[in-house]
């Protein structure tokens, strides 16, 4: 007994307080800082790219495709990429994932969330989510185990993930999609009573991330389905998905 | 010469590969099998018309391995080894899978992972040839591969005799990606970041397989300090998944306090990581020719601070744990492979260590750093959930002994990051880690011109998922989170 009220008070109180506010020290690698005026054209970033993220005119990222190695920052000889620690990054239009250095990170992130009416109506104080790893490779899985553990606690605001598709409101899916999970994840979709979302986490779930372009893989769901949340990351950090949902709901 | 003999991270050329028939190759591993050798890798690539097997044994003790191959002949079959030596019953079943060669007489000739690659495409996960019971008082249980958690996918099968489990038969294959077609098509520009994909709660482990076997066909020594680097991520990660896990299986027995501490204490060993490179599980840190972030003396403090701190946490908690009468009743004897079946089905890392099998490739092959600052083995003996539980632990405290060991003795050397020189051609090479599941195996060929022309992965988990199957066995259905847990083995390393 006085063991466990020694643990207690030792481990005090854990949960970020305010999860809106909260940062992810350097050097994580959030949203891309472009500078396209310095860039001279060698191509190394676009050599180096294991996804082909990056385009030239103008020197712009896709950060549905980026996994965040970093190799391009390191290897840029004129430092025209350098990636800050911002991690708001989610975004409801897939088109908008693509950031060309227009656009600084607060300016980015007051465009990235549509706010749809009817989403913070039905949702905005409960979203229960079934999550479908269609092949994710653990990361992204664990990162949203992450979400619901005593230190981020999503669960304050109402955001669970829940057991069964029949209690949810909506499918999160992480991984690329492989041929072999796509019967299972429709399954997953049709037993979601409507209506729903579709919430895409990670590189491989938006783009196939590193295995775009694998004959294993079948993504034709994606393309039946409207996708209402993106959340880039590789793997996708417990904060820019908390911060994602929370936009998308409140 | 009947092999060849090498080492890990020892290319040799594959013209030096002895080859025999493939009925002379079958004894030839059954013989060095009986002798203590323990196969590693066994996979086929195409030679002219027809098909080489190469396998590769290791003799643990010497820290040697040996390899040699068999020309199939036209009829595409031979004996099965599996029924003279079991341990190769997952690897023949992989090989038939791949190549279509049938291993005569093997006992469960079922598919492992359904690759859109399989030699037989009328081989289909609907159509998967599940062991069934009859009976009054049998039924079946089927889970997934929705899992209720946020896991991965993967279908488990129990045959129940009222709570007790006979038989559990594990399918797989929803987490096929194809890594291993992918990595020859793409290495050149994304083979680390493919592997370190592998498997995302391993990227260490997957990550530094890959970039040894690079760098072994370059003929490369990266700088002591970059090996040091490599080695702590590694032990960090092992760390990390371990206290996670004492979480998860803490929150299995409805003990809420060990999975509220454990699950912080993960976070601050995680976060730690990230100070290093940017990631929580190491990614962007181990490329080919070394690793892209480094040590400085504030951060080595950093890590000192925090590692201790984890120590003492995880400690004070996991004493607490074990000794929870409520706790133990749950762990003890609960889904128990004995020696004799962990050696027969081969079982790698902790699981196989938990039951008495000492196997660590950091020992008995080491690699990189651990070449000069060995692991000492640690095993138990029950084979039980609390024998790997409590291996998690005694792993947890060594790796954190081992991090800050070498930070009293990190060498200064540079360049952290060199390049490779073009790869040797027409070589061999076989590179293991020892990732917090076990052994972690890679093969690459190189082709005439140094290109890789095949890349063979083995995951731990590869030999593991047949133990978790076996220890549920004769257990109450409801345990079987628990001994799942005690295992965490990994669909995607299976799946490939
Ligand atoms: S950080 Fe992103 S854009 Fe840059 S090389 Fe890596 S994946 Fe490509």
């Amino acid at each position: 007994m006085f063991e466990i009220l020694k643990i207690r008070k030792n481990q005090g109180h854990q949960a970020i307080p305010d999860v809106t506010k909260a940062e992810i020290r350097r050097p994580f690698r959030g949203f891309p800082s472009l500078d396209g005026s310095k860039c001279g054209r060698c191509g190394v970033c676009r050599e180096v790219c294991p996804v082909g993220a990056i385009s030239a005119k103008p020197l712009s990222i896709d950060l549905g495709k980026c996994v965040f190695c970093g190799d391009c920052e390191r290897l840029c000889p004129e430092k025209s990429i350098v990636f800050t620690n911002f991690h708001k990054i989610a975004s409801t239009s897939r088109e908008y994932l693509i950031v060309d250095g227009s656009k600084t990170a607060d300016e980015y992130q007051d465009g990235a969330v549509e706010a749809r009416k009817e989403i913070k109506r039905i949702f905005g104080s409960s979203l229960k989510l079934r999550q479908v790893s269609a092949a994710g490779c653990n990361g992204c899985e664990w990162e949203l185990n992450a979400c619901g553990n005593p230190n981020f606690d999503m669960g304050r605001f109402g955001i669970d993930i829940v057991a069964s598709p029949r209690h949810a409101d909506g499918i999160l899916i992480t991984g690329p999609i492989s041929a072999n999970m796509a019967p299972a994840l429709e399954d997953a979709y049709m037993c979601t009573p409507d209506p729903k979302i579709v919430v895409l986490a990670g590189s491989c779930a938006i783009s196939g991330g590193v295995f775009q372009g694998s004959p294993a893989l079948n993504r034709e769901f994606l393309g039946r389905r409207k996708i209402d949340l993106y959340i880039p990351g590789c793997p996708v950090h417990p904060l820019t998905v908390v911060n994602g949902i929370l936009r998308f709901i409140k | 010469m009947k092999w060849i003999n090498t080492k890990n991270n020892r290319p040799v050329r594959i013209k030096d590969v002895p080859e025999m028939g493939m009925d002379e190759l079958r004894s030839q591993i059954i013989r060095r099998c009986r002798e203590g050798r323990r196969v590693v890798s066994f996979f086929g690539m195409p030679k002219g018309q027809s098909t080489a097997i190469y396998a590769v044994l290791a003799d643990d003790d010497a820290s040697r391995l040996y390899i040699s191959s068999g020309l199939m002949g036209k009829d595409r079959r031979y004996q099965s080894i599996t029924p003279e030596a079991p341990r190769f019953h997952i690897f023949e079943r992989e090989l038939f899978e791949d190549t279509g060669i049938l291993p005569e007489g093997h006992p469960w000739l079922k598919g492992v992972r359904f690759g859109h690659d399989r030699a037989d495409r009328e081989s289909t996960m609907e159509r998967y040839p599940f062991f069934t019971m009859k009976g009054e008082e049998v039924h079946e249980v089927a889970v997934g591969p929705v899992h209720a958690g946020v896991i991965e996918p993967g279908h488990f099968r129990f045959m129940c005799q009222g709570e007790d489990v006979h038989h559990l038969e594990i399918q797989l294959g929803y987490q096929h990606r194809g890594v291993e077609d992918l990595m020859i098509r793409n290495y050149r520009r994304s083979g680390i970041h493919l592997a370190e994909s592998i498997a995302g709660d391993t990227v260490i482990g997957h990550a530094t397989a890959y970039a040894d076997a690079m760098e072994a066909l370059a003929g490369t020594e990266i700088s002591r300090r970059a090996q040091s680097v490599r080695a702590i991520a590694l032990e960090m990660e092992r760390a990390a998944i371990h206290i996670g896990d004492l979480g998860a299986i803490a929150n299995d027995v409805a003990y809420l306090l060990g999975n509220a501490v454990f699950g912080v204490t993960r976070t601050l060993v995680i976060n730690t990581l990230l100070a290093l490179c940017g990631s929580r599980f190491g990614r962007g840190l181990v490329r080919e020719g070394g690793v892209v972030f480094d040590f400085t003396p504030d951060l080595i403090k950093e890590f000192r601070e925090k590692l201790n701190k984890v120590y003492r946490d995880t400690e004070l908690m996991a004493e607490e744990m074990f000794e929870s009468a409520s706790v133990l009743s749950r762990l003890d004897n609960t889904g128990v492979v004995d020696a004799e079946a962990a050696r027969n089905i081969g079982l790698v890392g902790p699981a196989g260590r938990a039951s008495g099998f000492s196997l660590d490739v950091r020992a008995d092959h080491p690699f990189g750093i651990y070449r000069f600052y060995p692991i000492h083995k640690r095993t138990m003996n029950s084979g039980d959930v609390f024998a790997r539980a409590y291996m998690r632990y005694i792993e947890i405290k060594q790796s954190i002994d081992f991090i800050l060991e070498q930070f009293e003795s990190i060498a200064d050397d540079r360049p952290l990051m060199q390049p490779l020189k073009k790869h040797v051609p027409d070589s061999l090479v076989v590179s293991m880690t020892e990732g917090w599941r076990g052994e972690i195996v890679h093969c690459a060929v190189t082709g005439k011109k140094g290109g890789i022309v095949k890349y063979k992965i083995k995951d731990p988990s590869l030999q593991n998922w047949y133990g978790l199957a076996y220890a549920v066995r004769n257990n109450g259905i409801s345990d079987f989170p628990l001994c799942n847990k005690s295992f965490n083995l990994s669909y995607c390393g299976n799946d490939l």
